[in-house]
């Protein structure tokens, strides 16, 4: 979707502010927002482009003004009412008022580490054959879905080269609304500053993206 | 004035935000959908054991041995969790090795990506409007917020993580280091300089 976290060569958000010393978590809250959304992948089952979607889905000036953990936390929020897991009568009240929906599996402490160090890889197997092999000049499609998308604005329309061929991946366009991880090809596909931003482009820079065939088309 | 006002303001917020983060946490432990054990052991791994430390010592590592060095830039994932390192926002890493004429810098316009496993979660700087909306189109300029000033014959190659790979920067080795441990070497290298907003620091 075409909303505030599509923020690649947008203006006005002013210098970058690096904090010295900063903590892993600024409050009490962060800490337990992020690791209950981690909790929650499991018994809530949405996968990681549903929950990106979930946080990007909202008025820009509404995901510009939130902390990031706050984004977090309302995607969780979203997905958990959505699921029917809560209820906003239980979030006001503090308490469970429901019953519980029943879940395949609850992360329990031991498998905390096993889980993590697993991770969630996303390419898969395919008997399918890239189309595109590295030095090919590819058009980014001028694409606006309102779904979720991880092709960026600021490269539709503009001519690139592929550089890598990184493998068959999970595409997110997909997998974000349930429609499965149809996975497709995935490519480093990389732009000259001068391409994506004309005149006010640095000549001395390229940018790249990693982009799924389904975003391609031959120039 | 307008400074205070702005305090309160962000105050406030945050404290319906703390009271329904606790209540949401209550009601989903209640329900049985989580344990407040594993929510204590994800904060504890991420707040004091997974940092930029872990990077450090793949950097430190890389600038040590040749060969290794060589089986990172070839294929990173397996080369990091050769020393204990993988999973979660990490499961297909990239190393991009800086040069005399390469600097790369990374960022996640669309989100937050982060190489997890080896930097830990991402500063608030990275997932920031200002980071996120400049570094595709004026890398140099924030390299000038981090106090970076590169010379116009170095190429910068900034890297938008748009899917599953994450990016982890290989600062060139500082001069005067010959010799030295991994572990001193390790010293050198900060977060940023992995990211790509900084260098390694000098001995």
């Amino acid at each position: 979707m075409n909303g505030g976290q599509d923020l690649g060569g947008t203006q006005g958000h002013g210098a970058v502010h690096p904090e010295p010393n900063e903590p892993v978590f600024h409050a009490e809250w962060e800490k337990r927002a992020f690791a209950l959304t981690l909790a929650m992948g499991m018994p809530g089952g949405w996968n990681i482009d549903a929950g990106r979607f979930a946080r990007e889905n909202r008025p820009p000036g509404e995901y510009l003004a939130m902390n990031y953990y706050q984004i977090w936390f309302a995607a969780l929020e979203l997905m958990s009412k959505e699921r029917g897991l809560v209820a906003e009568d239980e979030i006001i009240a503090g308490h469970s008022l429901h019953s519980p929906k029943p879940v395949k599996r609850v992360l329990s402490p031991d498998d905390v580490l096993k889980v993590l160090h697993r991770g969630g890889p996303t390419e898969r197997d395919t008997n399918t054959k890239a189309a595109f092999r590295p030095g090919d000049k590819v058009r980014m499609k001028n694409i606006n879905p309102p779904t979720h998308t991880r092709l960026p604005r600021y490269v539709r329309g503009h001519v690139g080269e592929i550089e890598r061929v990184i493998g068959c991946h999970v595409f997110p366009d997909s997998n974000a609304n349930g429609t499965g991880e149809n996975p497709q090809w995935l490519y480093t596909v990389r732009f000259d500053g001068c391409e994506l931003w004309g005149a006010q482009g640095d000549p001395t820079s390229t940018v790249s993206i990693d982009a799924w065939e389904p975003y391609l088309e031959r120039k | 004035m307008a400074h205070d006002h702005h305090h309160d303001h962000d105050h406030s917020e945050l404290s319906e935000t703390e009271l329904r983060v606790r209540a949401l946490e209550t009601v989903l432990t209640e329900k049985g959908y989580v344990d407040p054990a594993a929510l204590d052991l994800l904060i504890e791994t991420y707040e004091k054991k997974v940092g930029p430390r872990n990077g450090a010592r793949v950097v430190a590592k890389a600038w040590a041995d040749p060969a290794y060095r060589a089986r990172l830039i070839k294929d990173a994932t397996p080369a990091i969790a050769e020393i204990g390192f993988a999973g979660r926002q990490g499961e297909h890493i990239v190393a991009l090795e800086n040069t005399p004429q390469r600097h790369n810098m990374v960022v996640c316009t669309l989100c937050s990506c982060y190489p997890w496993p080896v930097l830990g979660l991402p500063p608030v700087w990275y997932k920031s409007a200002p980071y996120r909306s400049r570094a595709v189109s004026d890398p140099r300029g924030v390299l000038a917020d981090f106090g970076v000033s590169l010379s116009k014959d170095v190429d910068i190659r900034v890297w938008d993580s748009t899917a599953e790979i994450r990016y982890l920067v290989l600062p060139m080795r500082p001069a005067g280091t010959e010799g030295w441990s991994e572990e001193k070497l390790a010293e050198l290298v900060t977060r940023d300089s992995m990211i790509g907003t900084g260098l390694a620091k000098q001995p």
